[in-house]
């Protein structure tokens, strides 16, 4: 994926031009992909009505549409964009925060919402922000504490415990 | 006079000491959204929807909607302080209120975004008070066939009337409508588009595609551009406020031509973002300090900020009168109604006079209490910016996360929410727009039933769009919308042979 600078000016990255083919052609398959189940569905006339794939079946095709024209504009040359999508260093900067942001979803699956939002603030404060312990266990605890007594406390909204359920103790 | 006395009757309903702490709880908290990046006033309400599932439902709404306003007002400080805007319709602010505040004229260009937001505020909701009865009265008469060709005309005006590729508005439009489909079919009891995967029988629940798309979305693109926030201070004392009240009436043209084109794209679904372009680029063009645009020009301020909150007030009334909403967060507000039981619509003028009005009486007095609390307290929210991104971003992907997880307490939420939040920052990067997706996911199953007991009325006939002079009508417009770009182009080339190189020279200006 990596394009030499076009015009010398910007920094290497991913051009613009192949991200939105390949957006465009995903968007293609998946509306093809719509239609085919659709239609497998029954996207035709039965004897009570429209079937239940009418409406989608034309939906993706529809989709079908506007993505091969997307598609066939990205080819034209006269309209390739060469620009920089993202660069790699702003690439490492969004997965920065898209990796860790996984992580906690990971975590949130086994510690809950509560222990997991509380252990990937500070972590990503000390390591990303490069914050001392002390200071992002602060503002991380008091995050967590907040958002418990407002779930479980004032709103009664029972958030995720996790399959571990580490805060079985407080009897929420 | 029957809207006055529903007006005062929702007064009544209002003025309770709970829903009046509401009201200022929706506000601070809502300028708190509008501040912070990776909130707004779509996600913002979103996540904090569920929150409100026990809540009567008339307090549940004037808590939103004054976050919605408290958003729509703390975009602007943002803006002019630190040239970020917090929330896409007041982009356009930051062209002349980022100047002013370089020069020391941060005051001024707040007083007078948050002045004319309210003013362009308040006449949206004096239109939605005298309009949106009529228009329930009217809509009463709609069968199926009327409903769908209104579905119709919103979804081919988003096409028509949008900003940038036409295409990539229908692509947009048709995944929205594709992922409502998900799910078990109402009509057929048939599971579709599940494949086989017992946990998509629920299908997508828009709140989840709204939070990824605007809140994850929002938080990647603000990490790549590495935001380092370095903002201009801004005091505002009752001296500045009254100097810049006195100037302000003598830019009453813009703030009416502002004003009505905010209404206009606020009701057929245009929305505030590009009424706030618009109402600039009208500005402008009409204003005799046309070229001091973009140097720090008061009438640049309020031009946008005007148009932005008056689309985004009157986005509430096809939201209101026909249950179809004109914006991204009428229509989070618009599920928040069909969670609380209600059902939206023309019927509702009549069945729950109480919401309905109590909801209407809470627009004037929020918007007040919104204009109130900004004024008096700008410093303090402007403080919440210099909180350094290495802590606000996992702050609001934890909220993010939370706020998904309790739409159905369900954790594949919160993986969809994350595959949601790529999907919007790779989308806004290529200029894919959003608005569109999220109200296909909003109306698609309502639009599809509609089409679906229409073409049972006529047996698999597309004719009955056309069976009477009220549904043709629409149909009609929907479809002229629809080719509206390709008439346009039309007409331009036209006049382009008529006016010679000219008409041709200044449109392409334009574009530019």
């Amino acid at each position: 994926m990596e394009s030499p600078a076009t015009d010398g000016q910007t920094e290497p990255g991913v051009a613009t031009w192949k991200v939105e083919l390949f957006v465009s052609v995903l968007l293609l398959l998946f509306g093809a992909l719509i239609a085919w189940k659709s239609w497998e569905l029954g996207a035709g006339w039965r004897d009570d009505g429209p079937g239940a794939g009418y409406f989608p079946f034309y939906i993706g095709l529809l989709l079908c549409l506007a993505s091969a024209v997307i598609t066939v504009r990205t080819f034209m040359t006269g309209a390739r964009d060469d620009r920089v999508f993202a660069s790699h260093a702003q690439l490492r900067q969004v997965l920065t925060v898209l990796v860790p942001s996984l992580l906690f979803v990971v975590l949130a699956q086994f510690l809950g919402l509560y222990v997991a939002s509380f252990l990937f603030i500070a972590a990503f404060m000390v390591w990303v922000g490069h914050y001392r312990w002390v200071r992002s266990l602060l503002v991380s605890l008091g995050v967590a504490v907040v958002a418990f007594l407002m779930f479980e406390v004032w709103f009664k909204v029972p958030l995720f415990k996790g399959t571990l359920d580490p805060l079985r103790f407080l009897g929420f | 006079m029957a809207e006055i006395h529903s007006l005062l009757h929702g007064f009544a309903v209002v003025l309770t000491p709970f829903n009046l702490m509401l009201m200022m709880l929706g506000i601070v908290l809502g300028v708190i959204i509008g501040v912070l990046p990776g909130l707004g006033g779509a996600n913002g309400v979103a996540i904090l929807l569920p929150l409100t599932f026990s809540m009567p439902p008339t307090s549940a709404i004037i808590l939103l909607s004054c976050i919605y306003w408290g958003a729509l007002f703390g975009g602007a400080i943002t803006s002019v302080l630190f040239n970020i805007p917090g929330e896409p319709w007041s982009v356009a602010t930051t062209f002349d209120g980022y100047p002013m505040a370089q020069q020391g004229r941060a005051g001024e260009a707040l007083t007078a975004a948050f002045t004319s937001s309210f003013v362009g505020a308040f006449f949206a909701v004096l239109m939605i008070t005298f309009l949106a009865p009529l228009v329930a009265k009217f809509a009463l008469k709609f069968g199926p066939p009327e409903f769908f060709a209104v579905y119709l005309l919103t979804f081919c005006s988003f096409v028509g009337m949008g900003k940038g590729s036409p295409m990539k508005i229908l692509a947009s439009m048709m995944i929205g409508f594709a992922l409502a489909a998900v799910g078990m079919d109402t009509v057929t009891g048939q599971l579709r588009l599940t494949f086989g995967f017992p946990d998509l029988m629920r299908g997508f629940d828009f709140l989840i595609a709204v939070i990824g798309l605007f809140g994850i979305g929002e938080i990647l693109l603000s990490m790549e551009e590495g935001l380092q926030f370095q903002g201009k201070t801004a005091r505002i004392n009752t001296k500045v406020v009254i100097e810049t009240w006195k100037k302000l009436p003598a830019y009453w043209m813009t703030s009416l031509r502002s004003t009505l084109i905010g209404i206009w794209m606020g009701i057929t679904p245009g929305g505030a973002t590009p009424a706030s372009f618009m109402s600039y680029g009208m500005a402008k063009k009409m204003s005799p300090r046309g070229a001091n645009f973009g140097k720090g020009e008061i009438e640049g301020v309020i031009a946008p900020e005007t148009a932005a909150h008056a689309a985004g007030t009157s986005a509430l009334l096809p939201m209101l009168a026909l249950g179809i909403p004109g914006s991204p967060t009428a229509a989070v507000l618009l599920g928040g109604l069909l969670i609380w039981g209600l059902q939206p619509g023309p019927l509702l003028f009549v069945e729950k006079p109480d919401f309905v009005w109590g909801l209407v009486a809470s627009m004037y007095l929020g918007n007040i209490a919104g204009l109130i609390v900004v004024l008096t307290s700008v410093p303090l929210f402007a403080s919440i910016l210099r909180v350094p991104f290495a802590i606000i971003a996992p702050v609001i992907i934890a909220i993010c996360a939370i706020g998904a997880y309790t739409v159905h307490n369900a954790m594949l939420d919160v993986w969809f929410m994350m595959g949601f939040g790529v999907i919007g920052y790779v989308f806004k990067k290529l200029d894919y727009p959003l608005a569109p997706l999220v109200l296909a996911v909003v109306l698609g199953d309502r639009a599809e039933d509609s089409f679906r007991q229409a073409m049972l009325l006529s047996q698999g006939s597309l004719t009955i769009l056309w069976s009477n002079w009220l549904v043709g009508s629409i149909t009609t417009l929907a479809l002229l919308l629809l080719v509206w770009p390709f008439i346009a182009r039309a007409l331009q080339m036209l006049k382009g042979m008529a006016g010679g190189s000219n008409a041709a020279a200044r449109s392409t200006a334009e574009h530019r």
